[in-house]
Protein backbone atom coordinates (compact mmCIF):
# COMPACT_ATOMS: atom_id res chain seq x y z
CA UNK A 1 0.00 0.00 0.00
CA UNK A 2 1.50 3.34 -1.02
CA UNK A 3 1.37 5.45 2.53
CA UNK A 4 2.57 2.23 4.63
CA UNK A 5 5.83 3.54 6.43
CA UNK A 6 7.77 0.15 5.75
CA UNK A 7 8.31 0.76 2.08
CA UNK A 8 10.41 3.79 3.29
CA UNK A 9 12.99 1.35 4.40
CA UNK A 10 13.49 0.21 0.69
CA UNK A 11 16.03 1.80 -1.17
CA UNK A 12 13.57 0.77 -3.81
CA UNK A 13 10.97 3.28 -2.86
CA UNK A 14 13.21 6.32 -3.26
CA UNK A 15 14.35 5.17 -6.79
CA UNK A 16 10.65 5.16 -7.58
CA UNK A 17 10.73 9.15 -6.01
CA UNK A 18 13.68 9.70 -8.39
CA UNK A 19 12.14 8.39 -11.43
CA UNK A 20 8.99 9.80 -11.21
CA UNK A 21 10.86 12.88 -10.39
CA UNK A 22 11.83 13.13 -13.63
CA UNK A 23 8.26 13.65 -15.06
CA UNK A 24 6.91 15.55 -11.99
CA UNK A 25 6.90 18.89 -13.77
CA UNK A 26 5.39 17.14 -17.07
CA UNK A 27 2.72 15.93 -14.31
CA UNK A 28 2.41 19.16 -12.46
CA UNK A 29 2.07 21.22 -15.79
CA UNK A 30 -0.64 19.26 -16.93
CA UNK A 31 -2.63 18.82 -13.29
CA UNK A 32 -2.52 22.68 -13.38
CA UNK A 33 -4.28 23.14 -16.86
CA UNK A 34 -6.84 20.14 -16.13
CA UNK A 35 -7.60 22.67 -13.01
CA UNK A 36 -7.72 25.67 -14.98
CA UNK A 37 -9.72 24.05 -17.48
CA UNK A 38 -12.90 22.18 -15.25
CA UNK A 39 -13.88 25.96 -13.84
CA UNK A 40 -13.67 27.05 -17.20
CA UNK A 41 -15.59 24.82 -18.37
CA UNK A 42 -18.32 25.35 -15.74
CA UNK A 43 -17.40 23.55 -12.56
CA UNK A 44 -18.02 25.38 -9.69
CA UNK A 45 -14.46 25.64 -7.42
CA UNK A 46 -16.22 23.67 -5.28
CA UNK A 47 -17.24 20.93 -7.87
CA UNK A 48 -13.72 21.06 -9.74
CA UNK A 49 -12.01 20.13 -5.86
CA UNK A 50 -14.29 17.46 -5.51
CA UNK A 51 -14.02 16.21 -8.52
CA UNK A 52 -9.69 16.53 -8.70
CA UNK A 53 -9.99 14.86 -5.08
CA UNK A 54 -12.50 12.23 -6.05
CA UNK A 55 -12.33 11.13 -9.19
CA UNK A 56 -8.27 11.23 -10.05
CA UNK A 57 -8.32 10.26 -13.41
CA UNK A 58 -7.47 13.47 -15.48
CA UNK A 59 -8.53 12.16 -19.23
CA UNK A 60 -11.73 10.95 -17.81
CA UNK A 61 -12.68 14.27 -15.55
CA UNK A 62 -11.63 16.47 -18.88
CA UNK A 63 -13.78 13.80 -21.03
CA UNK A 64 -16.65 14.69 -18.61
CA UNK A 65 -16.59 18.22 -17.56
CA UNK A 66 -18.45 19.48 -21.00
CA UNK A 67 -20.90 16.32 -20.96
CA UNK A 68 -22.04 17.80 -17.44
CA UNK A 69 -22.30 21.11 -18.54
CA UNK A 70 -24.20 19.95 -20.84
CA UNK A 71 -26.58 17.79 -18.98
CA UNK A 72 -25.93 15.02 -20.53
CA UNK A 73 -27.18 11.88 -18.62
CA UNK A 74 -25.63 10.18 -15.74
CA UNK A 75 -25.09 6.33 -17.44
CA UNK A 76 -23.71 8.34 -20.32
CA UNK A 77 -20.89 10.29 -18.12
CA UNK A 78 -20.41 7.11 -16.53
CA UNK A 79 -19.82 4.58 -19.76
CA UNK A 80 -17.44 8.02 -21.32
CA UNK A 81 -15.07 7.42 -18.11
CA UNK A 82 -15.29 4.46 -18.20
CA UNK A 83 -14.24 3.84 -21.66
CA UNK A 84 -11.53 6.40 -21.28
CA UNK A 85 -10.43 4.72 -18.48
CA UNK A 86 -9.86 1.12 -20.49
CA UNK A 87 -6.44 1.12 -20.25
CA UNK A 88 -6.52 0.81 -16.61
CA UNK A 89 -8.13 -2.30 -17.33
CA UNK A 90 -5.39 -3.60 -19.18
CA UNK A 91 -2.62 -2.42 -16.66
CA UNK A 92 -4.53 -3.82 -13.96
CA UNK A 93 -4.31 -7.67 -15.82
CA UNK A 94 -0.59 -6.76 -15.99
CA UNK A 95 -0.03 -5.73 -12.33
CA UNK A 96 -2.20 -8.60 -11.27
CA UNK A 97 0.61 -11.25 -10.24
CA UNK A 98 2.61 -8.11 -8.49
CA UNK A 99 -0.25 -7.64 -6.09
CA UNK A 100 -2.23 -10.73 -5.20
CA UNK A 101 -0.22 -11.11 -2.03
CA UNK A 102 -1.96 -8.60 -0.44
CA UNK A 103 -5.75 -7.92 0.76
CA UNK A 104 -8.30 -7.10 -1.66
CA UNK A 105 -8.44 -3.51 -0.07
CA UNK A 106 -5.24 -2.86 -0.75
CA UNK A 107 -4.78 -4.13 -4.00
CA UNK A 108 -8.10 -1.63 -4.99
CA UNK A 109 -6.28 1.07 -2.82
CA UNK A 110 -2.95 0.44 -4.77
CA UNK A 111 -5.18 0.01 -8.50
CA UNK A 112 -6.41 3.72 -7.13
CA UNK A 113 -3.60 5.77 -7.12
CA UNK A 114 -1.27 3.81 -9.89
CA UNK A 115 -1.77 6.36 -13.26
CA UNK A 116 -0.53 6.07 -16.42
CA UNK A 117 3.39 6.95 -15.90
CA UNK A 118 3.84 5.37 -12.33
CA UNK A 119 2.11 2.16 -14.32
CA UNK A 120 4.86 2.59 -17.08
CA UNK A 121 7.40 3.04 -14.91
CA UNK A 122 6.94 0.13 -12.71
CA UNK A 123 6.41 -2.03 -15.89
CA UNK A 124 9.62 -1.43 -17.30
CA UNK A 125 11.72 -1.74 -14.29
CA UNK A 126 10.07 -5.30 -13.20
CA UNK A 127 9.45 -7.23 -16.02
CA UNK A 128 8.50 -10.51 -13.78
CA UNK A 129 6.37 -10.28 -10.50
CA UNK A 130 9.22 -11.21 -7.65
CA UNK A 131 9.34 -14.87 -6.11
CA UNK A 132 9.90 -14.03 -2.71
CA UNK A 133 8.26 -12.29 -0.26
CA UNK A 134 11.25 -9.83 0.04
CA UNK A 135 11.46 -9.39 -3.83
CA UNK A 136 7.98 -8.59 -3.89
CA UNK A 137 7.45 -6.06 -0.83
CA UNK A 138 10.67 -4.06 -2.93
CA UNK A 139 8.64 -3.84 -6.00
CA UNK A 140 5.60 -2.59 -3.79
CA UNK A 141 7.87 0.04 -2.18
CA UNK A 142 9.61 1.26 -5.83
CA UNK A 143 5.93 1.75 -7.10
CA UNK A 144 5.10 3.20 -3.80
CA UNK A 145 7.75 5.81 -4.46
CA UNK A 146 6.47 6.69 -8.16
CA UNK A 147 2.61 6.86 -6.78
CA UNK A 148 3.30 9.29 -4.32
CA UNK A 149 5.10 11.87 -6.36
CA UNK A 150 2.55 11.73 -9.06
CA UNK A 151 -0.18 12.06 -6.33
CA UNK A 152 1.17 15.05 -4.64
CA UNK A 153 2.55 16.67 -8.21
CA UNK A 154 -1.10 16.12 -9.89
CA UNK A 155 -2.97 17.24 -7.24
CA UNK A 156 -0.85 20.05 -5.96
CA UNK A 157 -0.47 21.58 -9.28
CA UNK A 158 -4.50 21.07 -9.56
CA UNK A 159 -5.53 22.93 -6.65
CA UNK A 160 -3.54 25.20 -7.57
CA UNK A 161 -5.01 25.30 -11.43
CA UNK A 162 -8.55 25.58 -9.73
CA UNK A 163 -7.31 28.53 -7.95
CA UNK A 164 -6.25 30.18 -10.68
CA UNK A 165 -8.70 29.13 -13.37
CA UNK A 166 -9.18 32.95 -13.82
CA UNK A 167 -5.61 34.56 -14.30
CA UNK A 168 -3.99 31.84 -16.22
CA UNK A 169 -4.88 31.82 -19.98
CA UNK A 170 -5.00 28.32 -21.73
CA UNK A 171 -4.04 29.85 -24.37
CA UNK A 172 -0.50 29.96 -23.43
CA UNK A 173 -0.72 26.12 -23.84
CA UNK A 174 0.99 25.11 -20.89
CA UNK A 175 -0.66 21.63 -20.78
CA UNK A 176 1.54 20.23 -23.50
CA UNK A 177 3.93 19.69 -21.04
CA UNK A 178 2.31 16.70 -20.25
CA UNK A 179 2.19 15.69 -23.61
CA UNK A 180 6.00 16.08 -23.74
CA UNK A 181 6.44 14.23 -19.85
CA UNK A 182 4.42 11.46 -22.20
CA UNK A 183 6.31 11.87 -24.90
CA UNK A 184 9.73 11.30 -23.09
CA UNK A 185 8.38 8.28 -21.21
CA UNK A 186 7.25 7.18 -25.07
CA UNK A 187 11.02 7.35 -26.14
CA UNK A 188 12.21 5.66 -22.54
CA UNK A 189 10.36 2.33 -24.17
CA UNK A 190 11.23 2.34 -27.45
CA UNK A 191 13.80 -0.28 -26.52
CA UNK A 192 12.98 -3.06 -29.23
CA UNK A 193 12.07 -2.30 -33.09
CA UNK A 194 8.58 -4.08 -32.52
CA UNK A 195 8.02 -1.60 -29.93
CA UNK A 196 8.75 1.24 -32.13
CA UNK A 197 6.61 -0.43 -34.88
CA UNK A 198 3.97 -1.04 -31.88
CA UNK A 199 4.36 3.36 -30.89
CA UNK A 200 3.75 3.78 -34.58
CA UNK A 201 0.79 1.76 -35.59
CA UNK A 202 -0.57 2.58 -32.69
CA UNK A 203 -0.52 6.46 -33.07
CA UNK A 204 -1.51 6.19 -36.69
CA UNK A 205 -4.53 4.08 -35.86
CA UNK A 206 -5.65 6.73 -33.03
CA UNK A 207 -5.75 9.42 -35.73
CA UNK A 208 -7.47 7.33 -38.19
CA UNK A 209 -9.76 6.33 -35.74
CA UNK A 210 -10.54 9.43 -34.17
CA UNK A 211 -13.98 9.75 -35.03
CA UNK A 212 -14.90 7.03 -32.88
CA UNK A 213 -16.83 8.67 -29.65
CA UNK A 214 -16.21 8.50 -26.12
CA UNK A 215 -12.10 7.89 -26.77
CA UNK A 216 -12.63 4.60 -27.80
CA UNK A 217 -10.06 5.91 -30.85
CA UNK A 218 -7.19 4.75 -27.71
CA UNK A 219 -8.55 1.18 -27.15
CA UNK A 220 -9.04 0.54 -31.22
CA UNK A 221 -5.41 1.85 -31.77
CA UNK A 222 -3.82 -0.37 -28.56
CA UNK A 223 -5.61 -3.39 -30.25
CA UNK A 224 -4.28 -3.08 -33.46
CA UNK A 225 -0.77 -2.34 -32.62
CA UNK A 226 -0.16 -5.52 -29.99
CA UNK A 227 -2.07 -7.63 -32.86
CA UNK A 228 0.27 -6.73 -35.72
CA UNK A 229 3.09 -6.66 -32.68
CA UNK A 230 2.36 -10.83 -32.16
CA UNK A 231 1.66 -11.57 -35.66
CA UNK A 232 5.51 -9.83 -36.55
CA UNK A 233 6.99 -11.79 -33.89
CA UNK A 234 6.76 -14.84 -35.75
CA UNK A 235 8.09 -13.21 -38.92
CA UNK A 236 12.01 -14.01 -39.49
CA UNK A 237 13.35 -10.39 -39.52
CA UNK A 238 11.93 -9.94 -35.97
CA UNK A 239 12.03 -13.60 -34.60
CA UNK A 240 15.61 -13.15 -32.67
CA UNK A 241 15.90 -11.05 -30.00
CA UNK A 242 12.62 -10.64 -29.20
CA UNK A 243 11.81 -13.14 -26.40
CA UNK A 244 13.77 -11.54 -23.78
CA UNK A 245 12.31 -9.74 -20.86
CA UNK A 246 11.24 -6.65 -20.52
CA UNK A 247 7.34 -5.75 -20.10
CA UNK B 1 -18.24 29.61 -6.70
CA UNK B 2 -18.92 27.13 -3.62
CA UNK B 3 -21.93 26.08 -5.25
CA UNK B 4 -22.74 22.54 -5.07
CA UNK B 5 -25.61 20.82 -7.64
CA UNK B 6 -26.16 17.65 -5.76
CA UNK B 7 -26.84 15.88 -9.37
CA UNK B 8 -23.13 16.93 -10.15
CA UNK B 9 -21.99 15.60 -6.74
CA UNK B 10 -23.69 12.61 -7.25
CA UNK B 11 -21.25 12.17 -10.85
CA UNK B 12 -18.19 12.84 -9.37
CA UNK B 13 -18.71 10.08 -6.61
CA UNK B 14 -19.71 7.60 -9.27
CA UNK B 15 -16.82 8.61 -11.47
CA UNK B 16 -14.47 8.20 -8.36
CA UNK B 17 -15.88 4.28 -8.36
CA UNK B 18 -15.25 4.11 -12.10
CA UNK B 19 -11.60 4.77 -11.14
CA UNK B 20 -11.11 1.77 -8.48
CA UNK B 21 -12.99 -0.16 -10.85
CA UNK B 22 -11.06 0.38 -13.79
CA UNK B 23 -7.47 0.78 -12.01
CA UNK B 24 -8.31 -2.18 -10.04
CA UNK B 25 -10.25 -4.87 -12.68
CA UNK B 26 -8.64 -7.66 -12.38
CA UNK B 27 -7.76 -6.96 -8.34
CA UNK B 28 -11.28 -7.39 -7.23
CA UNK B 29 -11.34 -11.63 -7.31
CA UNK B 30 -9.22 -13.55 -5.26
CA UNK B 31 -9.68 -16.75 -7.37
CA UNK B 32 -6.77 -17.76 -9.09
CA UNK B 33 -5.88 -16.75 -12.70
CA UNK B 34 -3.28 -16.27 -14.99
CA UNK B 35 -3.24 -14.44 -18.53
CA UNK B 36 -3.09 -16.56 -21.60
CA UNK B 37 0.75 -17.03 -23.22
CA UNK B 38 -0.55 -14.60 -26.23
CA UNK B 39 -1.75 -11.72 -23.54
CA UNK B 40 1.42 -11.68 -22.07
CA UNK B 41 3.81 -11.59 -24.99
CA UNK B 42 1.34 -8.89 -26.08
CA UNK B 43 1.82 -7.63 -22.71
CA UNK B 44 4.82 -6.27 -23.98
CA UNK B 45 3.81 -3.86 -26.46
CA UNK B 46 0.80 -2.41 -24.88
CA UNK B 47 2.12 0.11 -22.27
CA UNK B 48 3.95 2.07 -25.32
CA UNK B 49 0.81 1.48 -27.72
CA UNK B 50 -1.30 3.70 -24.97
CA UNK B 51 0.93 5.89 -24.94
CA UNK B 52 1.56 6.77 -28.77
CA UNK B 53 -2.73 6.68 -29.19
CA UNK B 54 -2.50 9.47 -26.87
CA UNK B 55 0.33 11.38 -27.90
CA UNK B 56 0.33 11.28 -31.44
CA UNK B 57 -3.09 12.59 -32.10
CA UNK B 58 -2.21 15.01 -29.57
CA UNK B 59 1.19 16.44 -31.40
CA UNK B 60 -0.53 16.05 -35.05
CA UNK B 61 -4.09 16.92 -35.01
CA UNK B 62 -6.62 19.77 -34.32
CA UNK B 63 -10.00 18.02 -32.97
CA UNK B 64 -9.49 15.18 -34.51
CA UNK B 65 -7.69 17.00 -38.34
CA UNK B 66 -4.99 16.48 -39.63
CA UNK B 67 -2.41 19.69 -38.97
CA UNK B 68 -2.01 20.97 -42.43
CA UNK B 69 0.88 23.68 -42.20
CA UNK B 70 4.07 23.24 -40.78
CA UNK B 71 3.67 26.66 -38.85
CA UNK B 72 2.59 24.68 -35.70
CA UNK B 73 4.43 24.67 -32.41
CA UNK B 74 3.97 21.51 -31.20
CA UNK B 75 5.34 19.64 -34.29
CA UNK B 76 8.92 21.18 -33.69
CA UNK B 77 8.19 20.87 -29.50
CA UNK B 78 7.76 17.64 -29.96
CA UNK B 79 10.82 16.82 -32.40
CA UNK B 80 13.16 18.72 -30.18
CA UNK B 81 12.15 16.77 -27.07
CA UNK B 82 12.43 13.06 -29.37
CA UNK B 83 16.02 14.52 -30.32
CA UNK B 84 16.48 15.92 -26.77
CA UNK B 85 15.86 12.47 -25.41
CA UNK B 86 17.91 10.28 -28.10
CA UNK B 87 20.76 12.98 -27.29
CA UNK B 88 20.38 12.73 -23.27
CA UNK B 89 18.35 9.66 -22.41
CA UNK B 90 16.50 12.22 -19.80
CA UNK B 91 12.65 12.35 -19.73
CA UNK B 92 12.80 16.17 -17.79
CA UNK B 93 15.10 17.48 -20.39
CA UNK B 94 12.66 16.30 -22.98
CA UNK B 95 10.21 18.42 -21.24
CA UNK B 96 12.35 21.33 -20.82
CA UNK B 97 13.49 21.15 -24.32
CA UNK B 98 9.82 20.58 -25.81
CA UNK B 99 8.55 23.75 -23.99
CA UNK B 100 11.88 26.15 -24.49
CA UNK B 101 10.77 25.84 -28.02
CA UNK B 102 7.08 25.26 -27.61
CA UNK B 103 6.49 28.43 -26.01
CA UNK B 104 8.46 30.82 -27.67
CA UNK B 105 6.78 29.66 -30.85
CA UNK B 106 3.29 29.50 -29.89
CA UNK B 107 3.31 32.65 -27.39
CA UNK B 108 5.24 34.88 -29.68
CA UNK B 109 4.48 33.96 -33.09
CA UNK B 110 1.06 32.54 -32.79
CA UNK B 111 2.08 29.15 -34.17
Amino acid sequence: MFFLPEHRRHTEFWDGIRDQGSVAMGIAAWGLMTGVAMVQSGLSVLEALLMTLIVYAGSAQLAAVPMIAAGAPLWVILAAAFCVNLRFVVFSAHLRPYLMHLPRWQRLATGYVTGDLSYVFFARRYPHPGRTAAELSQQQAYLAGNCAVNYLAWMSASVTGIALANAIPTAWGLGFAGILALLGVLSSLASSPLRIVSAGVAGAAAVAAWALPLKLNILVAIACAVALCLLLEKTPPFRHGEGRGHA
Amino acid sequence: MLELDPWTLLTIVLMGVVTVITRGFFFISSKPWTLPHWAQRGLQYAPIAALAAVVIPEVVTTQGTLVSTWQDARLFAAAAGVAWFVWQRSVLGTIVAGMAVYLPLHIGLGW
